[in-house]
């Protein structure tokens, strides 16, 4: 999740008021930002993802402020219109088809300004743009462009710009191969037969999104006062609470914001629309969810403590706010302001019927059954590697595998437990003989009636490691099992490369096979560098189960 | 304690040896003379110790024996006296050599030695002769002082050497394999004054009765006589059990306190596709925490197959927010997308899937599971790729925020945390949405252990067919174990080391 760092002066400033640090990082916790680090200077917070408008110090301190009583309520930003134009060519339909924009004036860039406004187009671009697939934002100096500003889409071969941060013009091929941000986010583009690309009134290139913005039009520096944002994407909606978001932020910097005209064919728009979205308030809803008994007022108050406004019963919802789609969005801001720390507990008294699984505590009873017997029980992971399946066992299992394990030795499911259990007597050669473990695990193999195609299996694995066990002393352990249960079974020879030859059986129960049983074949033992004898045997506890409840 | 009950306490093993130590302070004689095994006068005489009977001193010794050349010396005699035997006036030493039989390299040594004794003169012609002095013939008459140590009775203590015989040793030790040193213990046992008593009485204990057997039963044999009296203080060596895991322990708990509330069970496949594990969920198909880095996916079978009943349902409640009253996320959501099998990145994919199954009559409920989540990360101290999450839903027409609360208090206390508080968090699929931490005694400060909230109305009503609070939590548990069991690794957790499975206590919350 994104985390932000911001100056604190420039916050206390914002906020209107200072706090001490205890209180400051309570009330950081309470707004439901994760702090991560307050110090004389500096706040980290962990800004998360439904709230991409608490991205940049303006956003932050203004969610911040009203949250402590400063400044509470709506927002008002005012925007003057403006005659300046955006032509959007039906030609972006097919790769980057909605653009919206806003001009805003007036704002004195230094370092500091310029910093964060980089910074808030960064937050958004990985945040809520994710990774400028969903939404890229452009922002230009107005002096070196000519509006009205022109979006189209042109053959990579005919866009030819010096894009930041390259020495020299390179058509958008050239960039996609060369350019950092060309390698970066070229995948974007991937399959387009043609590019988007801004244009101005000169038909200067601005801006090949959501790649790159040109060196000579896309660049603000010290001497820029106004600037010409746009976002685009795929959704008119989600550019619009976008733009929002960065017009809030720079507006609270100083900044007079202008609508823009947006020309889409006949149609047209007006942006930014910073007007709130109203949404019924049905208080009823409210006090039911949380357990509260507020009257419209008290809710007022508090929608107020969390940026809103409220107007005859309807929630004024700040037009940088993506995230309210349902009332429950409302119930939790209120419960926020409320405070979270306020709630009372409260168990209800409901009857209701406890139960644990059957088949749980069957195979808790097994697991019991074997701890008489003075077995340790391991606790083994379901993911392992091929190796260790088959080739350390001397036999061939059919395997399920993962597609993207960071890892190479966890990268299989386990068809079988025996493996874990040897792997495990192999780690503890060091240790006092005789000794006897069992492990009860999943095991996965695939089966198309399944709804994911992949059949889980319970199994237990029982092994014992000594100088003079044998086939006998595992057998009786099986036999105890079984005659515990109360459930015959039948026993046949059978060949396992994993069990030496003439000493490993099948069992099966009503003619349905349900475990292995034997020696360990000395080939295995030695792949594992075991210098003991093991007998084990794997039952197939799922199954077991399914013929004990017939 | 009195002597009598001293006496009356003695194993037979002390009996033996107590007469035994009147005469000597030795282990081996003791040994000897006790008739017994060495382990067995080795335990007598630590029980004796631990009546203060006796003092047991061990010390280390340097013990001399005879090694391969030493032995060999000691029967044929040493190759000096050889060499000198072998010399007739000026002698090469070529023909000493055949004469001899001695190899060059004692020819060298005895060169060398001889030389110091002034038993030869070393002439240097063409070639080396050699000449016996009278000292030398002296010397061949008497017996060498080192043929005289070799037969001596070995093994010898350097300690207990004489002074003349010292320089002989320092000079024997310096040749190749005559002798063998050995660091040796050495066991002394002497009574004290407590125990010379008892050991001047009759202590054979013919009228005590060691162990009650059932000959002994059967023959009232112990009516007349007077079972031995034990040390009961004494420790004994350790015995291990066979024992559960302890996560398996620690997951019976957790368990049982769901139970206890009133809490079912949930179980369920560790893979499942994606439209149950995050669809059902209402977490949008673009939303970070479905990134690929994060989750397995399996490769083979790569899709599933979507439930009919739910498929278009939870489609709708995605692009538009179906019958919910909500906006939904507005976007256009993909079949596909659905379907790609992975490993549960949560237990709350249970909880959907039993929500899906209930109907209208079956409410209130709640359940709970425990069970194995999984996250594509390496294996380090400090993250597992396989954890162990606690997952609990109260389906309830009247369930409310503050028995959200209520639920995870009760449950923490019971967990052993006093104090629990929740704040504000984001999950796509719960609104409001809390993180759980609870208070911690020892570190004194809060620590985060999981998440929850009320299940967004976007999921319940697709999958219940009407709109119900629903109280949700999953929480991790691996920290908290591996603080009970003072685990600092996480992979100590499931490293299944057999002593540390042998002796870690039992969950005692």
């Amino acid at each position: 999740m994104p985390t932000i760092t911001i100056n604190r002066k420039v916050f206390e400033k914002y906020v209107g008021k200072k706090l001490p640090d205890e209180k400051l990082k309570d009330r950081i916790s309470m707004l439901g930002t994760d702090l991560e680090d307050v110090n004389e200077d500096e706040i980290t917070v962990e800004v998360f993802p439904n709230r991409p408008d608490m991205l940049s110090v303006q956003g932050f301190s203004r969610a911040f402020s009203s949250f402590i009583g400063e400044k509470t309520g709506l927002s008002q930003y005012k925007v003057i219109p403006s005659k300046e134009k955006m032509i959007v060519d039906s030609s972006v339909k097919d790769v980057r088809p909605y653009t919206v924009c806003a001009i805003v004036r007036g704002l004195k860039f230094d370092d500091e300004k310029i910093k964060e406004v980089i910074e808030i187009q960064e937050k958004l671009h990985v945040t809520y743009g994710r990774n400028r697939k969903k939404v890229a934002i452009g922002v230009y100096p107005c002096e070196k462009i000519k509006f009205p500003i022109k979006f189209m889409s042109q053959n990579p071969k005919d866009i030819v710009f010096r894009p930041l941060e390259a020495s020299k013009e390179m058509n958008a091929l050239e960039i996609l191969e060369k350019h950092s941000a060309g390698k970066d986010y070229g995948h974007l583009l991937e399959g387009k037969k043609n590019f988007p690309v801004f244009r101005d009134a000169n038909n200067e290139v601005l801006s090949m999104p959501p790649i790159i913005n040109s060196h000579k039009t896309g660049k603000v520096n010290e001497e820029t006062k106004d600037v010409f944002i746009e976002c685009s994407g795929f959704d008119f909606k989600v550019l619009e609470n976008c733009l929002n978001i960065i017009i809030a932020a720079l507006y609270e910097m100083g900044g007079k914001v202008y609508s823009m005209e947006l020309e889409y064919g006949t149609k047209r728009y007006t942006t930014p629309n910073m007007n709130p979205e109203e949404m019924e308030l049905d208080i009823g809803y409210i006090n039911k969810l949380l357990g509260l008994d507020l009257k419209e007022n008290d809710a007022k108050k508090l929608l107020e403590k969390m940026g809103y406004g409220h107007n005859k019963g309807k929630a004024l919802i700040p037009s940088y706010r993506a995230d309210i789609l349902h009332q429950s969005d409302l119930a939790e801001d209120i419960a926020i302001a409320y405070g979270y720390e306020h709630f009372q507990e409260e168990i209800p008294k409901v009857a209701t019927i406890a139960e644990e699984d059957k088949f749980e505590i069957f195979k808790n009873k097994i697991a019991d059954l074997l701890v008489g017997l003075k077995f340790l029980e391991a606790s083994t992971y379901n993911l392992t590697n091929e190796t260790t399946q088959c080739k350390k066992m001397n036999t061939k299992v059919p395997l399920v595998y993962l597609s993207n394990s960071i890892s190479s030795d966890y990268d299989v499911l386990r068809a079988w437990v025996t493996p874990n259990v040897i792997e495990i007597l192999s780690n503890n050669r060091h240790h006092e003989y005789p000794q006897k473990i069992f492990a009860i695990g999943r095991v996965f193999k695939k089966e198309k009636n399944e709804d994911t195609g992949i059949k889980e299996d319970e199994r237990i694995s029982v092994a014992i490691a000594a100088e003079k066990t044998n086939y006998t002393e595992i057998r009786q352990v099986l036999d105890y099992l079984f005659r515990s249960i109360d459930v015959k079974y039948d026993i046949k020879e059978t060949e396992h490369g994993s069990f030496i030859e003439g000493r490993a059986a099948r069992v099966s129960v009503t003619k349905k096979n349900i475990a292995y049983i034997g020696e360990i074949n000395p080939l295995v033992l030695e792949n594992w560098e075991l210098e003991v004898p093991i007998a084990a045997f794997e039952i197939n506890l799922t199954e077991l189960y399914k013929i004990i409840k017939k | 304690m009195s002597l009598d009950k001293i006496i009356a306490s003695l194993h037979p093993l002390e009996r033996k040896v107590l007469p035994v130590l009147k005469e000597t302070d030795d282990f081996e004689i003791i040994a000897e003379k006790s008739g017994l095994q060495k382990v067995e006068v080795m335990r007598a005489l630590q029980w004796l110790q631990n009546k203060k009977l006796i003092v047991v001193n061990q010390k280390l010794n340097e013990q001399i024996s005879l090694d391969e050349n030493g032995l060999n010396y000691k029967e044929k005699g040493v190759p000096e006296k050889k060499f000198l035997e072998a010399i007739k006036r000026k002698t090469s030493l070529e023909d000493l050599r055949k004469k001899s039989g001695l190899s060059n390299e004692e020819l060298n040594i005895c060169l060398g030695m001889l030389k110091r004794k002034n038993a030869i003169d070393i002439h240097k012609e063409k070639g080396i002769f050699v000449s016996i002095t009278s000292a030398g013939k002296e010397l061949v008459k008497k017996s060498f002082p080192e043929e005289i140590f070799l037969k001596k009775s070995f093994p010898i203590n350097v300690s207990e050497l004489q002074i003349e015989d010292k320089e002989v040793f320092e000079d024997l030790k310096k040749r190749k394999k005559i002798l063998r040193i050995n660091i040796v213990k050495i066991i002394k046992a002497d009574l004290t004054e407590q125990g010379k008593k008892i050991a001047s009485k009759r202590v054979s204990g013919k009228d005590i009765l060691d162990q009650l057997t059932s000959k002994s039963l059967k023959s009232r044999e112990w009516k007349n006589k007077k079972l031995r009296s034990y040390d009961v203080e004494i420790n004994v060596p350790n015995i291990s059990g066979g024992k559960r895991h302890f996560v398996s322990q620690a997951t019976q708990y957790i368990k049982k306190i769901w139970l206890d509330m009133g809490f079912k069970e949930m179980t369920g496949n560790y893979v499942q596709t994606s439209f149950w594990d995050l669809d059902a969920l209402f977490v949008p198909q673009d939303h970070p925490a479905r990134d690929e880095q994060d989750t397995f996916f399996i490769k083979d079978p790569s899709h599933g197959s979507l439930p009919k009943k739910f498929a278009e349902k939870i489609k709708d409640a995605h692009e538009n927010g179906a019958n919910t009253g909500s906006k939904g996320w507005q976007y256009k959501w993909s079949s596909e997308e659905a379907k790609k099998n992975l490993l549960r990145t949560h237990t709350t994919v249970l909880s959907a899937k039993t929500i899906a199954s209930l109907k209208k009559e079956d409410l209130p409920a709640k359940f709970f599971s425990v069970g194995k989540v999984f996250r594509n990360e390496t294996l380090s101290w400090k993250h597992l790729f396989e954890f162990i999450q606690v997952e609990g839903i109260v389906i309830d027409p009247d369930a409310n925020f503050k028995n959200l609360k209520g639920y995870l208090k009760e449950f923490f206390a019971k967990m052993g945390f006093s104090d629990v508080r929740i704040r504000p968090a984001h999950f796509p699929y719960t609104e409001p949405s809390a993180e759980v931490d609870v208070w911690h005694p020892t570190k004194k400060q809060w620590v985060e252990l999981g998440g929850s909230g009320i299940f967004r109305p976007e999921l319940v009503k697709p999958l219940l067919g009407i709109e119900v609070p629903v109280l949700a939590w999953g929480l991790g548990m691996e920290r908290t174990i591996m603080e009970y069991y003072n685990i600092t690794d996480a992979r100590d957790v499931y490293k299944n080391d057999i002593k540390q499975l042998r002796e870690t206590k039992l969950w005692m919350k």
